[in-house]
């Protein structure tokens, strides 16, 4: 089997990015992706694409994209795993090259999700929880589902809303040191705990935003790495899956994500590391509650002090296991099907130490993990790193 | 930066779904019943909720209905204030997944309770209704 490498990183602005259309809004990712892979669109055999795509006006955002950007011919796929199709699709392609099919391969997310009103996307991404089951009848939305776990959480664990608005205000303070973020202001405990309730006890800045944007990366085997020059690339050590039932009524448990638990025991175990190695880590805060539970649930933490260790700053820029210093979803915001590939362009920055000082992770074993959820936690793909 | 500027797409589409249920077709009508069904696998005795015409367990298709008696408690719930848009109409809804005491987890609307006084762990029943249009559905009310 191949080993597989990041030889390419592209990232375009995230936000309401009405003013570029899909194709266009790709090409601020795949462009700087190639340049700096040193490959040019002629060398790229395979594209796979993550994309929920429900909300822009293109069913075929593969092909779309692929004529834009010059990557007509190459094989194309959109992989779909709700908000984890950004991983989905890594793993596709990363599979494509590990296997020796390939020696190259793109992987690019994309999502434009301002084409249509608010309360329609509400409508769209609450609709993919179970359709038949929990939309139909009962309207659930996905604030709702992660509002779930908030309750549980705070039952059981005494996790209080001021200790979910702490991830908020952590968030948004790294989302305002990066310049490709969606929210790049600074707020407070008052402010999130004051703003209007979406889904209780979740409220306005518990929530990740509505975002547009796009991330690409390039993926090589080791011969096109050596072929290349690349003298000390970030490879991806393995990626680990699981997924959980389509009904959440159906769960073992509402304090955490038992796909999350699952996907990471099996990358650790792959990697051959445990948790306490990881330099740097982004996970799926799609919401407050979902940070903590991720601490939890990735084994940073022991169950139940997920609350802590944002109190400690544990998860800081300077703490001891660094988590979404780039804002998060929460803050730098969360493209559905751009989330994964994002993650992958920023922990490839980390472990490059290209990323500027106050935000950037000190690394002893060089190894990134990201965390991509999909759904109500339906999917999970959990991605390690290393340089 | 300057506007955005946008088309306005000349193009609408409204698509409305029809929901196949000929094979659960006895949950739909034991609702207007005022029954709530479960399925039960006749070859590995798993009880399924929401009911299913083949069993994920054992792959078998031979499937008893069952009556829910339907009392159980409250493990998590929430209180939807931002709706779908297919839902803007409604006041804002609690939405409740309980245990029930016949061996299966739900979720349902929560009706006829303020927000305030929910609490983990509080009795309920599920119980089917008709709504006035004639839609069969099912919710939690407060024991």
């Amino acid at each position: 089997m191949n080993k597989v490498a990041i030889i390419g990183v592209g990232h375009s602005r995230f936000g309401d990015r009405s003013d570029v259309n899909i194709s266009e809004l790709s090409f601020e990712a795949i462009k700087p992706s190639l340049e700096s892979s040193g490959l040019t669109t002629k060398e790229i055999p395979y594209m796979a694409l993550g994309s929920m795509g429900v909300w822009s006006e293109e069913p075929l955002p593969a092909v779309v994209i692929a004529e834009y950007c010059g990557l007509t011919g190459a094989g194309l796929v959109r992989c779909e795993a709700a908000c984890a199709s950004g991983s989905a699709a890594a793993f596709n392609a990363y599979s494509a090259v590990k296997s020796g099919q390939m020696d190259a391969a793109l992987v690019v997310g994309v999502e434009k999700m301002n084409q249509i009103d608010m309360s329609t996307v509400l409508e769209m991404v609450g609709r993919a929880g179970y359709y038949m089951w929990e939309f139909e009848n009962f309207g659930m939305t996905f604030p709702a589902y992660y509002a779930f776990h908030a309750v549980q959480h705070m039952k059981k664990y005494r996790t209080t809303e001021e200790d979910l608005a702490n991830v908020a205000v952590k968030s948004h303070k790294y989302g305002a040191m990066n310049p490709l973020a969606h929210l790049q202001h600074e707020i407070t405990v008052e402010k999130v705990l004051g703003s209007r309730v979406i889904a209780w006890p979740l409220k306005l800045y518990d929530c990740c935003p509505i975002t547009d944007g796009s991330a690409a990366v390039v993926l090589a085997s080791e011969r096109k790495v050596k072929e290349l020059g690349f003298e000390d690339p970030v490879w991806i050590e393995t990626i680990g899956f699981a997924s959980d039932t389509a009904n959440i009524s159906k769960r073992e448990t509402y304090v955490g994500l038992n796909a999350s638990v699952k996907a990471s025991r099996m990358a650790y175990r792959m990697a051959g590391i445990s948790p306490k190695d990881v330099d740097v880590a982004n996970v799926h805060d799609c919401f407050t509650i979902a940070e903590i539970m991720a601490y939890e649930d990735l084994g940073f933490c022991a169950k139940g002090k997920g609350a802590s260790m944002v109190r400690e700053g544990a998860t800081e820029a300077d703490g001891k296991i660094p988590v979404n210093i780039d804002g998060g979803l929460k803050a730098k915001g969360h493209p559905i099907g751009t989330t994964g590939v994002s993650m992958l362009v920023e922990l490839t920055k980390q472990l490059r130490e290209e990323v500027k000082p106050s935000r950037q992770a000190a690394m002893k074993n060089y190894i990134g993990l990201a965390h991509n959820t999909g759904g109500t936690g339906h999917y999970c793909y959990v991605t390690i790193l290393r340089r | 930066m300057d506007k955005p500027i946008s088309l306005k797409s000349a193009r609408t589409l409204r698509i409305t779904y029809n929901l196949p249920i000929s094979r659960t077709v006895k949950f739909w009508d034991g609702l207007k019943e005022g029954k709530v069904y479960a399925t039960k696998c006749q070859k590995c005795g798993k009880l399924h909720f929401p009911p299913v015409a083949d069993c994920g367990n054992c792959s078998s298709s031979e499937m008893e209905w069952i009556v829910l008696e339907g009392e159980g408690e409250i493990i998590t719930f929430t209180q939807v204030f931002v709706k779908p848009i297919s839902f803007s109409e409604e006041p804002a809804y609690i939405v409740a997944i309980a245990r029930l005491n016949d061996g299966i987890k739900a979720l349902a609307w929560l009706t006829g309770v303020k927000r305030e006084d929910v609490k983990v762990g509080m009795k309920v029943r599920l119980l089917a209704k008709v709504e006035p249009d004639g839609k069969a559905v099912y919710e939690f009310v407060a024991v």
